[in-house]
């Protein structure tokens, strides 16, 4: 019934990026990795290689993770050169070891941008993000200051696809996907989510400008259509979400006093 | 020192709007002269801090991970309860009391959980003005959908990411106060101490996880929301860097805390697949809407889920609680799994497993429904176990999930240490000995939106505060302590990886203090930890240095306080010779195996007070009246 449980548990060869801090150099270090189940995760097979390496003596390997359920955002390893690994949808921590065969190489390194500096081996600063966000993409709506919730209907279809856009969970893959290390799928999925909603749209210009002016203060490159982000995001946000923020920009920077 | 939980006099509809008129206001203008710590960006950090923000108070933020946004909230999946009757099927604020007081069993506070469905409503209109797209129905308006122990639709859901959204919402609020300067964020902090001066609580001290270096922060307010303690037993649903730590440490520095052993064992997560495990995941309880609860009614039938006919198949939750069925609360659904599997009649390679079947629902609304309501929950399930759930049926098994225990907090959300406040699942106070489905985000959000905002208010505006600064000897004397203890975990330098030791620890706990307790079980468990404390103690390796970023000295550091914890709920779950919630004594069961309660002797909440790491906790009462709600045996059959 469970296909890979009888599958024996593999040898692995990983090089993985070594870093002490971001002002140090990094590289790479291999390592040997014996007696992977194909039923672990990405991540517990890294547990393991870090008990190992701390009874040892070693170094454990410094990565981020926290909820383990493809949720929370905070995991993401580049993995034999795709962010999040090979899985279509799949953030670091759901991809499972039965992804791998026997023998494989697999070489592990941080996301790499210039607004993601590395702040240990596989770990990187993302608050570029926070500040995105602090930048407008929220409604200025103070705690006790709502109407009854269904006083404003929305149309299903146009909640859906701000529903379609918050599923971001701000992860980073698309930066590091993107030859231009853009941040533009990132922040269109909050423009988008608020630009398709009644409650977005009092500050739905200001809220254009200055998240993509606070993108490019941090250092993220331009969006040219490579559609990258899109392929590696594990929430599967859509490029679509460019093209809307591309338009909410131009319509602010045309019609703004 | 007598526990008092300053209950406002009056009629229980009145107590919190005659309460919110008496407390003292605090200047518009005077606000911006007082600090207030907030620890924790979960929903009841985020929100309380975004609040206070918004009131104008000086507010510190602080949490463990790179952002706010990672808080475990995140993960909460099927929804947030509330009293809207939007469906106009009966439900009313005083319904949802009556249900969640009834659904803790009996053990929680009647005036706060009436607070809590008051102010449910609030939360529901706060979220959708902040943008947060729960699902609507194609008139526009919102939908619902019913969780275990209502017989209501009342929980407002996004599809199976509620808690995301939610706390998305409150995070977008937090940036809204950082960017107008009005809360300081201070990620990658941790919260190692509470700084306690002349009886109150005045700043804490914590550790800067990128450099090591142990920081003071002074405050008039400090305000923790920090979680629960579920991964005392290693495996649980919380993330893995969820922890008990700033709880504990506060604990020591005199609050008290609350009905440990209340520890919540959610039903339906995906069953262990080896000792490589580091984390359970949850399938949310929503599932038990559409899907049916199985095992065959043979023992060791180990045939395939489809081979298995219809009349040799044991639906044992509908055949035993007709009236509820797969919808029972998650403590009654939780054991029933174990009995089954007890008998022998589990499935899955392990036989610690049961069904959660799909066929019916697919065949009743077909497959294009169940992937609108749940397409992402069964994607995640297939990522995890490689099997299709539109195919076969998911296999499932309870797995430690939620702390109703906590540190125990006053109506006012105050711990037994003046000014020092507590939130959402760190604190005790709502949900008794079993916490509902889609309480959880519901008390987050009503804590720290509706409640502390104001209490806290009171605090600051009926106190006088002399002037701190973090060189008081008090911070000082911490900072020592603090270090210290952070060179004497790298010191020990043994054998045994902090992982090892808590998965030993784990283990002690899911047998002794798990689903079923009994004096033998428990006595046995109060021998083993202390054992494992000392081992710990000689026999823990950590790498690394202090100095830098080091996830295993963290670790570490959790550790030992989770050693010390898991006593206190050995010994309180000894304590209570009841069933009640989440809570099964098995000296104390009804003839057909439920949980029976003894309101005599255990009607009361156990408030533990910390008297130092090797002598016995001193045990303080609060007794629990119930005027509303008649006590009654839980029946949902």
């Amino acid at each position: 019934m469970n296909k890979t449980s009888e599958r024996p548990n593999m040898h692995l060869h990983l090089k993985i990026w070594r870093q002490l801090n971001a002002a140090a150099p990094g590289k790479f270090v291999s390592y040997e990795k014996e007696n992977v189940s194909p039923d672990m995760s990405f991540l517990e097979m890294l547990d393991e290689l870090n008990e190992h390496l701390i009874k040892t003596g070693g170094d454990p390997v410094a990565f981020d993770s926290d909820c383990r359920e493809g949720i929370c955002g905070m995991c993401g390893l580049v993995i034999n050169g795709q962010a999040h690994g090979p899985r279509r949808a799949t953030t670091t921590c759901q991809l499972h070891m039965r992804s791998f065969n026997d023998g494989d190489t697999i070489t592990i390194e941080p996301w790499r941008a210039k607004a993601f500096p590395v702040v240990r081996d596989l770990v990187v600063d993302r608050s570029a993000f926070d500040r995105i966000i602090q930048a407008g993409g929220y409604v200025s709506v103070n705690a006790g200051n709502a109407q009854d919730a269904n006083a404003l209907p929305i149309s299903k279809y146009n909640s859906d696809l701000a529903m379609d856009a918050a599923s971001c969970i701000g992860c980073g893959a698309c930066v590091a996907a993107c030859p231009n290390a853009s941040a533009s799928l990132f922040t269109s999925a909050k423009v988008s989510q608020l630009a398709l909603l009644p409650q977005g749209l009092v500050e739905r210009k200001e809220r254009a400008i200055n998240m993509v002016s606070q993108m490019d203060l941090e250092g993220f490159g331009d969006c040219s259509n490579y559609g990258e982000c899109e392929a590696a995001c594990p929430k599967e946000i859509s490029i679509s979400n460019i093209a809307r923020m591309k338009r909410e920009y131009v319509r602010a920077a045309l019609t703004s006093a | 020192m007598t526990l008092d939980a300053k209950i406002p006099v009056g009629l229980i509809q009145e107590k919190w709007d005659k309460h919110r008129f008496n407390m003292k206001l605090v200047n518009p203008a005077n606000k911006r002269k007082y600090t207030i710590i907030v620890v924790g960006t979960g929903l009841a950090g985020a929100s309380a801090a975004a609040s206070l923000g918004e009131l104008g108070y000086n507010v510190q933020n602080f949490c463990i991970q790179d952002s706010p946004r990672r808080a475990h909230s995140i993960a909460a999946q099927g929804g947030i309860n509330a009293a809207k009757n939007y469906p106009n099927d009966g439900d009313s604020v005083w319904r949802l009391f009556y249900d969640t007081v009834k659904g803790g069993d009996y053990r929680s506070r009647e005036a706060n959980v009436y607070r809590l469905a008051q102010v449910s409503n609030n939360i529901i209109d706060q979220c959708v003005a902040q943008g947060v797209p729960f699902a609507r129905e194609y008139g526009g308006l919102l939908s619902n959908r019913s969780f275990g122990g209502a017989q209501v639709s009342r929980t407002f859901y996004a599809r199976g990411q509620t808690g995301q959204q939610l706390l998305l919402g409150a995070y977008s609020s937090l940036s809204r106060q950082i960017k107008a300067k009005k809360v300081e964020m201070f990620t990658r902090y941790e919260m190692l101490d509470l700084v306690v001066i002349d009886g109150k609580a005045r700043g804490i001290v914590t550790r800067n996880l990128i450099t090591g270096k142990i920081e003071s922060f002074a405050a008039d307010a400090v305000l923790l929301a920090t979680g629960g303690y579920g991964n005392v037993y290693y495996l649980s649903t919380n993330a893995v860097n969820s922890n008990a730590t700033a709880v504990w440490r506060a604990h020591k520095r005199g609050a008290y805390f609350a009905n440990p052993c209340f520890v919540q064992i959610h039903p339906t997560c995906i069953p262990v697949t080896g000792d490589h495990q580091s984390k359970l995941t949850l399938m949310s309880e929503s599932l038990r809407n559409d899907g049916r609860v199985w095992v065959p009614k043979a023992k060791g039938d180990k045939r395939p889920a489809n081979e298995i006919p219809e009349e040799e198949r044991d639906y044992y939750l509908e055949r035993r609680y007709p009236a509820f069925g797969n919808l029972v609360p998650r403590d009654i659904a939780s054991r029933a799994a174990k009995q089954v599997c007890d008998e022998g009649r589990g499935v899955g390679k392990t036989g610690l497993a049961v069904y959660l079947d799909f066929a019916d629902a697919i065949k009743r609304l077909g497959r294009k429904a169940i992937e609108e309501k749940y397409g992402n929950l069964f994607e995640m399930y297939e990522r995890i176990t490689d099997e299709n759930p539109y195919n076969v049926p998911m296999r499932i098994f309870p797995a430690i999930h939620y702390t109703m225990g906590g540190l125990w907090v006053d109506y006012n959300l105050q711990s037994t240490v003046p000014g020092l406040f507590v939130l959402g699942e760190a604190n005790f106070s709502d949900h008794g000995a079993n916490r509902l489905g889609a309480s959880a985000l519901m008390q987050g959000l009503a804590d720290g939106y509706f409640v502390a905002p104001y209490t806290v208010g009171n605090y600051i505006g009926s106190n006088k505060f002399e002037p701190v600064t973090t060189d008081h000897p008090a911070f000082k004397a911490s900072e020592k302590e603090v270090d210290d203890l952070v060179k004497k975990l790298l010191a020990v330098n043994g054998t045994k990886t902090a992982h090892e030791l808590n998965r030993e620890l784990g283990l002690i706990m899911w047998e002794y203090v798990g689903m079923g307790r009994s004096e033998e079980g428990l006595k046995k468990a109060l021998e083993e930890i202390p054992k494992l404390r000392e081992e710990f103690w000689k026999s823990i390796k950590v790498a690394g240095t202090g100095e830098t970023l080091n996830q295993n000295l963290e670790e570490a550091g959790r550790l030992a306080d989770y050693l010390e914890l898991a006593e206190l709920i050995a010994r309180d779950a000894l304590n209570r010779r009841e069933s009640c919630g989440g809570h099964f004594r098995e000296e104390s069961q009804t003839p057909e195996g439920e949980a029976k309660r003894d309101d005599e002797n255990y009607s009361y909440v156990a408030a533990w007070e910390f008297k130092g790491t090797e002598e016995a906790p001193e045990l303080h009462k609060e007794s629990l009246t119930f005027e509303h709600v008649p006590l009654t045996q839980r029946s949902y059959k």
